[in-house]
């Protein structure tokens, strides 16, 4: 029985698969102007001896090997090793190349969340995200709602994602208008010293780099 | 103390990384970031020029007025040395 569902009758309803859901539409629309574009430039890319499509398959997977755990491993480490924490602050980019991850050209700044402070990260203008440390961003980075409301009244948005911060701590917006790219270092959980280097980088969540939540407690 | 600047109030056409939001806003230089490439020129696929790139903070009420959440919240955005002019404080 591949679900659990509770409500399922014996017999299919009309226009429903097997497991009681509808049949998703096959993706036979036009393609938009972009998708055409991205077709006509890679084709000719490799039409032109520029590129072999397996380079790009192997982009693709290089891209999709990166996650938050990348980042997730860069913040345990400040958290317990205060040399590497100032390393990280100054540089972040080259931090995260000491910890052996290939991150190209990003220009990464790390930015503290203390007791008096918290920050949030959001790119306005588009959707820059530092890809090459934490993957690809969550969809919704990349709405026009967040993106708008992010700096406008950036408590509220906090809230609706569950953390209601005292009005005594600063909040810090980080908006990616050029260059650089961002992640927030969080700030430790209470009640985390005994625990490992990867102990602690498993209560690291990529919202937590965003800004957007906090670690897991342990 | 840390340097004040106005970000340029223009509205030049073609590819812009100024914020519309923040134009014609007055900051603080929170660090300098070295020079990048002029994406002005770069988004065209043009030989753009290295210009020098600063942080600037500013604060909520700058930028919002009365209608900030929190006045002494701020935000930090990256803006290129030919979007940005001194503020000189003269003495009363």
């Amino acid at each position: 029985m591949p679900h659990d569902h509770h409500d399922h009758d014996d017999y299919h309803h009309e226009g429903m698969s097997s497991s009681g859901h509808p049949y998703r539409a096959d993706n036979d629309g036009p393609l938009t102007y972009w998708q055409r574009m991205e077709i006509a430039v890679r084709e000719l890319l490799v039409e032109k001896s520029h590129l072999i499509p397996a380079q790009i398959a192997t982009q693709i997977e290089v891209m999709d090997a990166r996650s938050p755990a990348n980042g997730a491993a860069v913040v345990a480490r400040a958290w317990i090793d205060p040399d590497f924490k100032a390393r990280l602050l100054a540089d972040a980019s080259a931090a995260s190349r000491e910890m052996g991850f290939d991150i190209g050209p990003l220009n990464l700044i790390a930015v503290e969340n203390t007791a008096d402070a918290h920050n949030l990260i959001v790119c306005t203008l588009c959707s820059c995200y530092p890809r090459n440390l934490l993957g690809l961003p969550p969809d919704w980075y990349k709405t026009r709602e967040y993106r708008s409301r992010a700096v406008r009244e950036p408590r509220a948005v906090l809230r609706e994602f569950g953390l209601d911060l005292a009005e005594s701590v600063a909040v810090r917006v980080h908006d990616s208008t050029a260059d650089m790219r961002y992640m927030v270092l969080p700030a430790r959980p209470e009640g985390t010293e005994g625990l490992s280097q990867e102990q602690l980088a498993s209560l690291v969540t990529r919202d937590s780099m965003i800004g957007t939540g906090l670690p897991r407690q342990p | 103390m840390a340097e004040r600047v106005r970000v340029k109030a223009l509205t030049p056409p073609g590819h812009v990384r100024v914020p519309w939001y923040l134009r014609g806003k007055t900051g603080e230089i929170e660090r300098p970031l070295g020079a990048f490439h002029n994406p002005e020129q770069l988004a065209y696929g043009l030989s753009a020029e290295e210009k020098p790139l600063y942080r600037v903070r500013f604060s909520m009420a700058e930028i919002w007025g009365d209608a900030a959440e929190n006045p002494n919240d701020t935000l930090d955005a990256e803006i290129y040395a030919h979007w940005l002019e001194k503020v000189v404080i003269h003495a009363a």
